[in-house]
Parts: structure tokens; C-alpha cells; sequence
């Protein structure tokens, strides 16, 4: 009996020992990051480096419910759209700062999350899924018809003038998501050490066994579908800044969907950085792609890379890789 | 909008004849995702193709769009079947079906719709056929050919196809599938070999759906979407198994749709299917029809 609490007290001085070096790279990463780009001295590099940044969030977040537990959703639009419109109708109505407008934003996705995640868990996961997928094409709808917010004409959002600290405002949102992604890899890898990633992979291999054992299998979903809706809607929030225009089809793009559902699976879901491998290197790479050839292309490319993925490495580049080094050993 | 008995009886009528045509959209999604279990979300991307095959042949060869989408039938029923035998070997001998199945075939979607942007563009596109344009008025109800004649196609479709699982061997071999996979094995048939044929099956069944859809309106590639809420409300409804279920239930979407179009806005509609859902899901997960 002795041997498994000690393997596991030392695993878990090893995850405590873990968080402050993982947050010192990423502090220090980023600050070198932001000083590269600094001297780049173009408002383009920061433009590209914030889109990379929101995907590294939004497969982060994907991964807490699709990879952990096991449950796909692909309604990541809608709830990204829902810190869209959240953060579009804070703007025209109080004006609050952005810093204020993404917990509220964050709230409202993952009040969605609940709700949706209350209607349809207890059914197999077949059916949350196919509700996901329904449910941007409901909330596209509501929003078409929704004038104030622009409806299908959409709506102009002005960036304040001055922002405190920051030479420019793509400076400013450029840390701001920077954050936004550090923070959800962080919460997504305090989830993976905790119970809760405990429980979500004993009912993502067996549901039935699962709960058979105590897990408590529709509290964990639930909770996790809300974590999950609620960074997904706060890597929303600043969006309408960032691209000033916002119409139902750029907030409940397609592409947003098929990224956050290909980085987690090419990188691996397993673990934290199976999304974050994959966010860099296929937001990376669409970026360049973007650039020099044409955008529906690079869409496609990005389809066959995730088919051919699925099919060839189902674990992901992370699951590629330990395959060979065990191979090797 | 004011309430009118002409208003809402043709309200009615056009839901019952967009439910006809709801039939052969969703058939296939009964047989593969309510029979076999296979989810296929990708068939409103094989929906979209078949419209673009009837477009294709009805303005370079001026060949009926019908026709056309019959004859295309065959080739896509090997399709089909190679399809599956990629997926069964690729997934479900792997076990991996749930999350790595569902991201394949939300890939497939994809791809096809990309494709057909790439080939057709965005702009949208309608056929030419004798039967597009006129209506035939009884009293204050008007119905337009071109919804009668997806009416008695999906309809035709359903009823073929339920005779053909009732009559044939391989029919009813698919549904020994539906009902237990393992007994099947234990009596010496092959699942995958049946599961082959109902997904060849059912590829078949998209591309004629697609001819109805290029009929009724015109289409643009990232139209398939729309489609995807709509199958499977459909095939939930109507209780997953059950083929005079999805015909049922097909109508009940049609005229809910239908009176929402008339008295809300058309804007509106696409909602209709998600709610639906959702409410079977909530109230109802076996839906009308199911045991």
C-alpha cells in the first residue's frame, strides 16, 4: 500500500514544483516575444501574432471538454461568437473596458455551456455534439435578426483612442490575448492534474465503468463544458477591437470551428501542449499561407491535414512522438 | 404580420410539400446514423454535391436535373461503400469512432464544401427544367411544381427504401444490423459487409436529395450547413430506427418551418430544426416513434 502514495504524494510535489517554472517560461517567453516583435516595429507582425494567440486560447479550451472528457464540440463559433456579441453589446451600450468586458463575456459563454451541456449530457455523446452543431446556426440566426447588434449588415466598433501603458492599441491586444492564452493553457493544465482531469479520463475511457466506480460523471461534464464555453467566449470578447467590423459571418466563421477542432487533434489531446503544438504550427502556418496563397485553399489544406491526421496519428504529433521513442527503447 | 385562413393554409400546404422533400434529405441519416450508428455528418456536404452534379449536367448538357442525380446514383453508391470501407478500417476496427470518427467525417464536410467553393464559387446557382416555374392553383392554395415533384420523389424514395429493407435480403440483413450486430456475427453474416452496402446507400440517397434541393431553390457551396440541424431533428424525431417516422417527422419540421417563414420572417427558419431538437432531446430522446 505504501508505494502508490508515495508515486502519487510525488507526483503531485512535481506538478506543485511545476507551476511556478512553467509560469516563469511563459513570462519570460512572452516578454521576449513581445520585444521580437517590437522590433518589427509593424502593427502587422502584432495583428499576426494575436491571431496565433487566439487559437493557441481557443483549442486550449476545445481540448478541456473534446480531448479530456472525450465530448466533441463544434459549436466552438457559437460560443466564440458569444463573447463577440457580449463584448459588441458592452460596447454599445456602457462602454465598459475591455478588462471588464471579458469576465463578462466569459460568463455568458459559459452560462451556454451549461445550459446546453444540462440538455444534452445525459444522452450519448453523438447527440451533444450534433447539438453544438446546431447551436451556431441558431445563435447566427438570432444575431442576423438582431439589429442592435448590427444584425447581418454588422456593426462598426471604434478602439478607444489612448490606452494607458501601450504605444498602440494592437500592442495592447496583442498582451492582452497573450494573456488570455497563457492563462487558459495554465487553467487547462491545473484541470489535467486535478480530480476533475482525473475523473474526465477514467469517462472518456469507460463511462459505464466510470460511474460505476463514484465518478460523478454528469457534474464533471458539466463543469468542464462550462470551463471550456466560458474561455472560449473570453477569447471572444476582444475580437471586435481587433478587426473593428464584426458581421455574423467573420464572428461564427467556419474556420474557427474546423482550427480549434484540427490543432488539438494534430497536436495531440492528451495533455496541455498536444493544443498548443498544434496552434502554433497550423496558425502559423495559415498565416503565411494567408499571405501568399489564397485563404479557401489554406482552409482546405488545413481539412486534409487534420483527415489525414486522424487517420495516420490518431494521438496527435505528442502521441507520434512517444510512439517513437518507445519504439526506440 | 395579420392572421389570415388563406395565408395560413398555404402556410400549411408548403410545409407538407417542403416535408416531402425533407424525406429524402434525412432518409439516408436514418439508415447510417439511426440504424448503423455511424454519424455522418458530412451528408449535407454529399446533399450540396449532388446539387452541384445536376447544376453541372443541366447547363453543359441541358440534361434534366432528375436525371441526372439518378444516374449519378450509381457512382455515388460506390462511393459510398469505399467510404465506409475506409472508415471501418481507418476508426471503427480501432475503436476510435467517438472522437476521432466525429472530427473525420466534420473534416470531410469540410473539405467537400472548400472543394465545391473552389470549383463553383460562391455565387448562387440554379438549374432550368420545364417544371421549375409553373403552379397549379386550386381555390386560394397554390402549389408550384417545383415542390410537388420533390414531394413525390422523397416520398417515392422513402417507400422504396423501406420496401427494400422489408422484401430484399440485404434489406433485411441491414436491419438485423440496426436491431444486433453480435447475433448477426453469431449466424455467420458480416456487419461490415451489410454496413457497406447501407452507407453506399445512403451517399445514393444525398445526391438524388441534392437534385430535389437544386429544384426547389438556388445554392451556393456553404448552403450544406443549413442542412445538418434539419437531418438529424429529423432522424431524432422520428425515432432514430423508424423510416415512417422520418416521414413523419420530416412533415412536422416542413410545416413548423413553414408557418414560422410566413408569420415571423423567413429569417427565422433555420432555427427551427435546433429547437426542435432540442426539445426531443430534452423531452423525448427516443422521439415519436421509437421503442
Amino acid at each position: 500500500m505504501t508505494s502508490p502514495s508515495i508515486t502519487a504524494s510525488g507526483a503531485k510535489a512535481r506538478a506543485f514544483l511545476g507551476f511556478p517554472l512553467i509560469l516563469l517560461i511563459c513570462v519570460v517567453s512572452s516578454a521576449v516575444l513581445y520585444f521580437v516583435l517590437s522590433q518589427l516595429d509593424s502593427s502587422y507582425a502584432f495583428l499576426a501574432a494575436y491571431t496565433v494567440l487566439q487559437f493557441v486560447a481557443l483549442a486550449t479550451a476545445w481540448n478541456i471538454l473534446g480531448g479530456y472528457a472525450g465530448y466533441v464540440n463544434f459549436g466552438v463559433a457559437a460560443f466564440f461568437a458569444t463573447g463577440v456579441y457580449t463584448s459588441v453589446i458592452i460596447y454599445k451600450t456602457v462602454q465598459w473596458p475591455l478588462l471588464v468586458t471579458i469576465p463578462i463575456a466569459a460568463a455568458a459563454a459559459g452560462l451556454l455551456g451549461l445550459g446546453m451541456g444540462y440538455l444534452t449530457l445525459r444522452l450519448r455523446g453523438v447527440f451533444f455534439s450534433i447539438a453544438t452543431l446546431a447551436l451556431a446556426v441558431v445563435l447566427n440566426t438570432i444575431v442576423v435578426n438582431w439589429s442592435f447588434v448590427g444584425g447581418s449588415r454588422g456593426v462598426y466598433v471604434m478602439r478607444p483612442q489612448e490606452i494607458i501603458l501601450f504605444s498602440s492599441y494592437e500592442r495592447y491586444l496583442f498582451v492582452v490575448m497573450l494573456v488570455l492564452a497563457i492563462g487558459s493553457v495554465l487553467i487547462a493544465r491545473a484541470i489535467e492534474n486535478s480530480w476533475l482531469g482525473r475523473g474526465l479520463a477514467a469517462l472518456k475511457d469507460d463511462e459505464m465503468a466510470a460511474e460505476c466506480a463514484g465518478v460523478p460523471s454528469l457534474r464533471m461534464k458539466l463543469i468542464a463544458t462550462t470551463i471550456s464555453g466560458a474561455l472560449l467566449g473570453a477569447a471572444g470578447a476582444p475580437f471586435p477591437f481587433f478587426v473593428t467590423y464584426v458581421d455574423p459571418p467573420t464572428a461564427f466563421s467556419l474556420s474557427i470551428a474546423v482550427n480549434a477542432i484540427a490543432m488539438p487533434l494534430i497536436g495531440g489531446t492528451a495533455t496541455w501542449l498536444g493544443p498548443v503544438i498544434g496552434a502554433l504550427l497550423l496558425g502559423t502556418f495559415q498565416q503565411i499561407a494567408t499571405v501568399t496563397i489564397s485563404s479557401a485553399l489554406n482552409l482546405l489544406i488545413v481539412g486534409v491535414v487534420l483527415v489525414i491526421f486522424i487517420t495516420v496519428a490518431p494521438n496527435g504529433i505528442i502521441g507520434f512522438v512517444k510512439d517513437l521513442r518507445e519504439k526506440r527503447r | 404580420m395579420t392572421f389570415s385562413l388563406d395565408l395560413f393554409s398555404n402556410a400549411i400546404v408548403s410545409g407538407i410539400l417542403l416535408g416531402g422533400f425533407y424525406c429524402a434529405i434525412a432518409v439516408g441519416i436514418t439508415i447510417v446514423f439511426g440504424m448503423l450508428d455511424i454519424v455522418n455528418i458530412a451528408h449535407p456536404a454529399f446533399i450540396m454535391t449532388g446539387g452541384f452534379i445536376a447544376y453541372f449536367a443541366n447547363t453543359q448538357f441541358g440534361i434534366d436535373p432528375l436525371a441526372a442525380c439518378a444516374i449519378a446514383m450509381i457512382p455515388a453508391y460506390y462511393v459510398g461503400r469505399l467510404l465506409y470501407r475506409f472508415y471501418n478500417v481507418a476508426f471503427e476496427k480501432r475503436g476510435e469512432e467517438s472522437l476521432q470518427g466525429l472530427a473525420f467525417f466534420f473534416g470531410l464536410l469540410f473539405i467537400i464544401e472548400v472543394a465545391l467553393l473552389l470549383i463553383f464559387g460562391v455565387d448562387y446557382r440554379f438549374v432550368e427544367a420545364p417544371y421549375i416555374g409553373p403552379t397549379i392553383e386550386i381555390g386560394f392554395i397554390s402549389i408550384p411544381w417545383r415542390l410537388l415533384i420533390p414531394l413525390v420523389v422523397g416520398l417515392g424514395l422513402v417507400l422504396v427504401i423501406i420496401a427494400f429493407l422489408s422484401r430484399t435480403f440485404i434489406g433485411k440483413a441491414i436491419l438485423a444490423v440496426s436491431q444486433d450486430p453480435l447475433a448477426l456475427r453469431l449466424v455467420g453474416g458480416s456487419p461490415v459487409k451489410v454496413k457497406e452496402v447501407a452507407f453506399g446507400l445512403s451517399i445514393a440517397t444525398a445526391i438524388l436529395a441534392g437534385a430535389l434541393l437544386i429544384i426547389i431553390q438556388p445554392i451556393e457551396p456553404s448552403f450544406g450547413r443549413d442542412f445538418i440541424g434539419r437531418v438529424f431533428c429529423i432522424t431524432v424525431l422520428g425515432g432514430m430506427t423508424s423510416l415512417p417516422g422520418t416521414i413523419v417527422a420530416s412533415m412536422i419540421l416542413g410545416v413548423s418551418e413553414s408557418l414560422t417563414s410566413t408569420f415571423l420572417g423567413p429569417s427565422w427558419s433555420p432555427a427551427i430544426a435546433f429547437g426542435l431538437l432540442l426539445i426531443t432531446l430534452a423531452v423525448r430522446p427516443v422521439g415519436i416513434f421509437g421503442r
